[in-house]
């Protein structure tokens, strides 16, 4: 870890005033960052931590929806009786990821921006285009198990592994942020995060010094909350596949899938086929999916997934 | 003491301590955080400076040229560390690869540089700033593909042959041939290597943590090219060890070139991302397995057959070793061959060639029962051999396999079990169990103790034995206090530190039977001495209740000590009744897992292990052994796997995060059932190694239990869900 | 609060040549551990966990992975679990941190700890102080109504069966596999048989 410098903001403007210096980084809760910290795959030079910015309420919007603090801790948001009773499907998700311990501390925001889990991106030994653009991807033709099966490109076959972010995606929620000149704006979630395409390293929609202020959610939507993870361990671990879905009654709804791309996905014209079952929103879903050797049972176990989140909705 | 005839009736045999279930004695300084690990000791040296290991970044090859003029120059360096200044290093026996690379790259973060500084942030930033060129050589790194090229080993019978395997095999009416593989595999311990090392003029003090004091010091003085006496190793609490402690590693050479190099007492503990490729691990293996057998269940020939791989001047995993003993049969052989393979250093890890043999075996056996329509259970027991089926004139000392199968089906309630794999569900769960032979040999070396006996009339026993979560404090002190005739809380014992009398150590799960042996014969001189210096007859005294007694007569020990106590020291040493008999340890062990109908997730429900290990001296704490064995076997079974960069040779998922092991979410209750024995043919405490025992077979149990829950038959472990996906049917 | 000056100059992203790495910025902190006030003058980038093992020299709290892979370096600040591996000491000014020489002593253990002792619930012993902590914090968390994955109905208060008590210690991982033992222990503290 190199040094840095350390600072506690005192209001969203300032630090991300702050932050638009040159190596200087928000630190959250910190699992994310001290993590890629420690092996010098992250190197600010200073750091500013946001905990005391008082981001860390959730509160009802004007529109009946929710205002979720970037700051607040991902076990407050899984706890919340709002969340559990009118977006069950967050508490889920929330509540399937990593550990007591860690959810005791990952917050909102942090969450939402932490980088993939790719084993070669992790390790500085190996050419990894994230990590250091142009040095190439180890992944592709190494051990891929765990890595997308669509909307990968040549350059890069990583995950986001959130699963926060599944959930996310499916109940439409909007970024809040403010900018290093003090300016406000909102990103769709649809939005937030991209797909690798040639600037791998380039994630999500923020720009440098960009500081989340809240994930907003829009009214309850009502119908089943389902998040299916499935992984190899029991607990503690990421998904091989994950399913968040809303369905509703009449077999409509909304479903996007986790461990399978660079961002959470969702094709809203997939979601056009759940009456008709499993099978046809798979199709839809993962139409262009390049798997490799190894992850290649990511495509029927998608299917499978989904059958049972449509099974689990129906009882 | 020289044991060379089966043990007769003995102090021990009283059982007023020893077979009791008994709290661990360390269990209050491990619950409160007070038990020292090798990192901890602030108090014992002052000044010391943090060592960070920096390694390589290829399998193979050779460093061109090292520049450390950045990390020299970085605040708080003291002093680095590498092959080039370090001076001429010698290898110890027990390594393979060097602990020190370069110029020469052995494997993927083998150690190149170790870099001290005054605080760990600076020795691990100023280690970032080491420059290497390599010039890259190619490597082998797939055991498949360069299984043609293994050869066969030097040492123990890599081949073994009686009657005649081929024709007998092709001429069985029934008959089985099958291949299967075990991954690479690693320790994980949760205590990362580390030690402390300190120089006092040419004398070595290292604080580590080591499964194996003598061996050690042995290594570490043959690597430094210094005397053994002049080395001092302390290790008395090991934060788990699996085998991967059992060795001088990095961490403990690196400590002890950068405190000569910086001239200061210098820490080091492997990060653990970095542990995985530079210690050692366990080999992958591909074993073939052909079983020949009449149509009502015979066998009649039995061949297994092992590869693995390993650096050059490494060995290979014995994955054979329980096949030339476990059943019957005429016919049979066994072939183990080593490949070359360029990875990291393969080695023993918890019941080497046992725990990989039988998750091999034991699928072949439920494969074979299956094509005979014979009961897995029964199939086993009609195997049956109280002899050496090698050597039909030497009988096992103790076998109770059937009885572990009968009393583990009785209680698992396996009569009940759905035979047609894939019919039993429940909700989500498509239901299966499985079962398995445990086996793993009871192992016997020379073990040492020092006894003492004070004008307190307390026993404090020292020898450089291990305790790494085996109990080792614990059943030491059951036995001295069994022999001495005092209470547990009289009894204090001293461990891991090089100082003390020479052990088995721990290993191989021989620790427990010949460190309480070792203690035992200690405590017959330390009696001796107290009888003699009281004038009574040897042979009649009693040793009760912190008094010795004869007849009406009757003296403390306190007083019989006296002011200048009473000191005794003693080996077991064994005669040839390890020749004469064949010594093991037998396990049944059943399992239920469920597979999830559509995901294919597998859990595992229920399990049991019944053993047949000798004596038990603290069925508390060896039933944690067992369970703990178990615990690893569900890991073996179902997720881990050292995955392979067969491009660039390094285990790609060196984390912990990376490298799944089991969780409290993947373990259900676990019951296990010792069945009452004892074996005078062991040793004097009648006991067998048991630590071992309960990881062998559980893997094959569950993969068995997955095969009657799913109908999918997985010969490649770990048996992962993306295994059983395909040809399944719709759900 | 900033943090001393440093003459950091190290670039961020990651190039082939790192820079030289700078002086240490160092800063103050002060926390209250196991009820005692300290004062610790630290370079930034030291851990929680370091500060406790290697400044304040409570080796109880033990590190295992140092990347929040394995549980062994859980202690509470302000009542909650955490990983201390991943958090920096500088970020924990005026916090209340308990670590397990703060739950109870060899002479005097707590409910907890004792009730690890009578189930064997460890082995090697590393994991133990975390699983401990966690144990502690796990019952509080049921207790405060905190659902888990494995809570049937999230809007129905959580109870302490073994199902929950074993998802929710998921994050401590025992290698020595004390987690059917470990599991008994806290059960019985909770009062409910496992
Ligand atoms: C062993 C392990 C297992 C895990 N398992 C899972 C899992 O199964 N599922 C899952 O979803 N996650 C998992 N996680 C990841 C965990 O959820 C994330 O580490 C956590 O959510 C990150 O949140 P944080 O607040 O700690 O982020 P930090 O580490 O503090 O920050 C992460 C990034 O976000 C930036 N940032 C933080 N706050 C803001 C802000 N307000 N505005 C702009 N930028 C900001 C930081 O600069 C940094 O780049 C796991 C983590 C570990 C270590
Ligand atoms: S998949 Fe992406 S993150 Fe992984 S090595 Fe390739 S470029 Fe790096
Ligand atoms: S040391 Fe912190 S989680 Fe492993
Ligand atoms: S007791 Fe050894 S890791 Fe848990």
């Amino acid at each position: 870890m190199r040094s840095f410098t350390y600072e506690r903001a005192s209001s969203p403007a300032e630090a991300a005033a702050a932050a638009s210096a040159e190596g200087a980084k928000f630190i959250a809760g910190g699992t994310n960052l001290l993590d890629l910290m420690k092996l010098e795959i992250e190197t600010p030079t200073h750091l500013i931590d946001v905990n005391d910015l008082a981001l860390d309420r959730i509160e009802t919007t004007p529109e009946g929806g929710l205002r979720i603090g970037a700051l607040v801790r991902n076990t407050d948001l899984a706890a919340d009786e709002r969340v559990r009773r009118d977006y069950g499907l967050l508490s889920r998700a929330l509540l399937a990821g990593a550990s007591g311990q860690l959810r005791n501390k990952a917050t909102t925001a942090g969450n939402l921006l932490q980088r993939t889990r790719c084993p070669y991106f992790y390790d500085t030994n190996q050419p990894c285009n994230k990590r250091q653009p142009g040095s190439g991807c180890a992944a592709i033709g190494g051990f891929s198990r765990q890595h997308a099966v669509i909307g990968a490109s040549e350059m890069c076959i990583a995950t986001h592994p959130s699963d926060m972010a599944v959930a996310m995606r499916v109940l439409d929620a909007t970024v809040e942020t403010v900018r290093p000149d003090g300016t406000a704006r909102s990103i769709p979630i649809a939005e937030f995060h991209r797909l690798p395409g040639d600037t791998p390293h380039v994630e999500n929609a923020l720009i440098p010094g960009e500081l989340i202020t809240a994930v907003t959610l829009p009214r309850p939507v009502g119908g089943t909350h389902i998040y299916h993870k499935v992984r190899d361990r029991a607990s503690y671990a990421f998904a091989l596949v994950s399913a968040g879905a809303i369905v509703q009654r009449d077999g409509t709804g909304h479903i996007a899938l986790g461990g399978v791309a660079h961002k959470p996905w969702r094709v809203e014209a997939a979601e056009a086929e759940l009456p008709r079952g499993a099978k046809a929103v798979a199709e839809q879903l993962l139409a262009d999916a390049k798997p490799t050797q190894e992850n290649a049972f990511k495509l029927p176990l998608v299917e499978r997934t989904l059958a049972a989140v449509l099974a689990e909705a129906r009882t | 003491m020289r044991f060379d005839t089966p043990a007769t009736t003995n102090p021990i045999d009283q059982l007023k301590i020893v077979g009791k279930p008994t709290d661990r004695i360390d269990g209050p300084l491990k619950t409160t955080g007070t038990a020292p690990y090798a990192y901890e000791w602030h108090d014992v040296v002052p000044n010391q400076a943090y060592g960070y290991v920096v390694g390589s970044a290829i399998a193979k090859g050779r460093i061109a040229s090292i520049d450390l003029t950045k990390a020299r120059a970085a605040p708080g360096v003291l002093a680095i560390v590498t092959a080039e200044n370090a001076g001429k290093l010698g290898k110890g026996d027990w390594n393979t690869a060097k602990l020190l690379g370069g110029p020469d790259i052995q494997h993927y973060h083998q150690a190149i540089a170790l870099v001290v500084a005054e605080t760990f942030e600076q020795a691990r930033a100023a280690a970032q700033l080491v420059r290497v060129d390599y010039i890259r050589a190619q490597g082998a790194f797939d055991l498949a593909s360069a299984k043609d090229s293994a050869i066969v080993p030097d040492g123990a019978t890599p081949d073994t042959a009686v009657g005649d395997f081929a024709s007998a095999f092709a001429s069985a009416p029934v008959e089985l041939d099958a291949t299967y593989t075990t991954p690479d595999q690693g320790h994980a311990m949760m205590e990362p290597h580390a030690s402390i090392a300190a120089w006092d003029g040419d004398k070595l003090t290292l604080w580590t943590s080591n499964q194996m004091i003598a061996w050690s010091t042995g290594d570490m003085a043959k690597t430094l090219g210094i005397p053994k006496e002049n080395i001092r190793l302390i290790s008395p609490f090991i934060g788990g060890g699996f085998g991967g402690k059992l060795f001088v590693r990095s961490d403990a050479v690196l400590a002890v070139l950068g405190a000569r190099a910086a001239r200061r007492p210098v820490k080091v503990a492997l990060a653990r991302p970095f542990m995985f490729n530079n210690t050692t691990h366990r080999p992958a293996t591909i074993q073939r397995i052909r079983i020949g057998a009449t149509r009502d269940g015979k066998i009649t020939a039995i061949g297994h057959e092992s590869w693995s791989g390993d650096l050059p001047g490494g060995g290979p995993e014995n994955a054979v070793q329980q096949t030339r003993l476990l059943y019957a049969g005429a016919n049979r052989m066994t072939a183990t061959r080593l490949a070359v393979l360029d990875l990291p250093e393969g080695n023993a890890m918890r019941a080497p060639g046992e725990a990989p043999g039988l998750m091999a075996l034991e699928i072949a056996m439920d494969e074979m029962a299956e094509k005979l329509d014979i009961d897995p259970v029964e199939f086993r027991i009609l195997n049956d051999t109280q002899v050496d089926p090698e050597n039909p004139d030497r009988r096992f000392s103790q076998r109770q396999l059937v009885e572990c199968l009968r009393i583990g089906a009785e209680r698992f309630g396996w009569k009940t079990r759905g035979v047609r794999t894939g019919r039993v569900r429940e909700g989500r769960w498509l239901i299966g169990v499985g079962v398995a032979a445990g086996f793993r040999n009871n192992l016997l070396t020379t073990s040492a103790a020092r006894v003492r006996l004070d004008h307190r009339g307390v026993v404090t026993v020292e020898t450089d034995m291990t305790d790494i979560g085996t109990g080792s404090y614990t059943i030491i002190a059951q036995t001295a206090a069994e022999m001495m005739g005092v209470p547990l809380d009289k009894v204090v014992v001293r461990l891991g530190d090089s100082i003390f009398p020479v052990s088995a150590g721990s290993g191989g799960q021989w620790g427990a039977n010949n460190s309480t042996s070792g203690v035992y014969a200690a405590c017959v001189k330390l009696r001796e001495a107290v009888t003699q210096k009281l004038g009574f007859n040897s042979a009649e005294a009693l040793f009760e209740d912190g008094n010795v007694r004869l007849g009406s007569r009757s003296v403390s020990l306190a007083e019989a000590a006296g002011e200048a106590g009473l000191v005794a020291e003693d080996a077991i040493e064994y005669g040839n009744l390890a020749k004469q008999y064949q010594q093991s340890t037998f396990a049944a062990h059943f399992v239920e897992v469920g597979v999830d109908v559509a995901t294919r997730e597998i859990r595992v429900r229920r399990m049991l292990a019944v053993c047949a290990a000798g004596r038990i001296l603290n069925p508390k704490s060896a039933r944690s052994q067992v369970i703990g064995a178990m615990t690893m076997g569900v890991g073996a079974a179902l997720m881990e796997e050292l995955a392979v960069d067969k491009r660039h040779g390094f285990f790609v998922n060196h984390d912990l995060a990376g490298y799944e092991v089991p969780v409290h979410a993947d373990i259900p209750h676990q019951e296990v059932v010792f069945l009452d024995e004892t074996d005078p043919i062991s040793s004097p405490m009648k006991a067998k190694g048991v630590g071992e025992l309960g990881l062998c077979g559980v893997g094959a149990a569950i993969a068995n239990a997955v095969y009657n829950a799913s109908g999918v038959r997985v010969r490649d472990y770990p048996v992962t869900l993306d295994k059983l996906l395909s040809g399944l049917p719709e759900i | 609060m900033t943090a001393a000056p440093s003459g950091a100059n190290a670039q961020a992203g990651t190039g082939d040549m790192p820079s030289a790495v700078g002086e240490p910025a160092m800063s103050k902190v002060a926390i209250t551990v196991n009820g005692e006030a300290r004062e610790l003058d630290l370079d930034t980038r030291t851990t929680l966990l370091d500060a406790l093992r290697e400044h304040l020299h409570l080796t109880g709290t033990k590190k295992g992975c140092d990347h929040g892979q394995c549980g062994a370096c859980t202690v509470m600040v302000d009542g909650q679990r955490i990983n201390s591996c991943l958090t920096l000491a500088v970020m924990h000014e005026g916090d209340t941190i308990t670590t397990i020489e703060g739950l109870g002593a060899p002479q005097n253990l707590n409910a907890m700890q004792a009730a690890f002792v009578k189930h064997d619930g460890y082995q090697c012993g590393y994991c133990t102080p975390g699983q401990i902590c966690s144990a502690v914090a796990v019952l509080d968390e049921i207790r405060a109504g905190i659902p888990s994955h494995v809570s049937g109905d999230l809007t129905a208060t959580p109870q302490a069966t073994v199902a929950e008590l074993r998802e929710r210690m998921s994050g401590n991982i025992c290698r020595c596999g004390a987690y059917s033992n470990i599991v008994e222990a806290i059960a019985e503290v909770a009062g409910r048989p496992a």
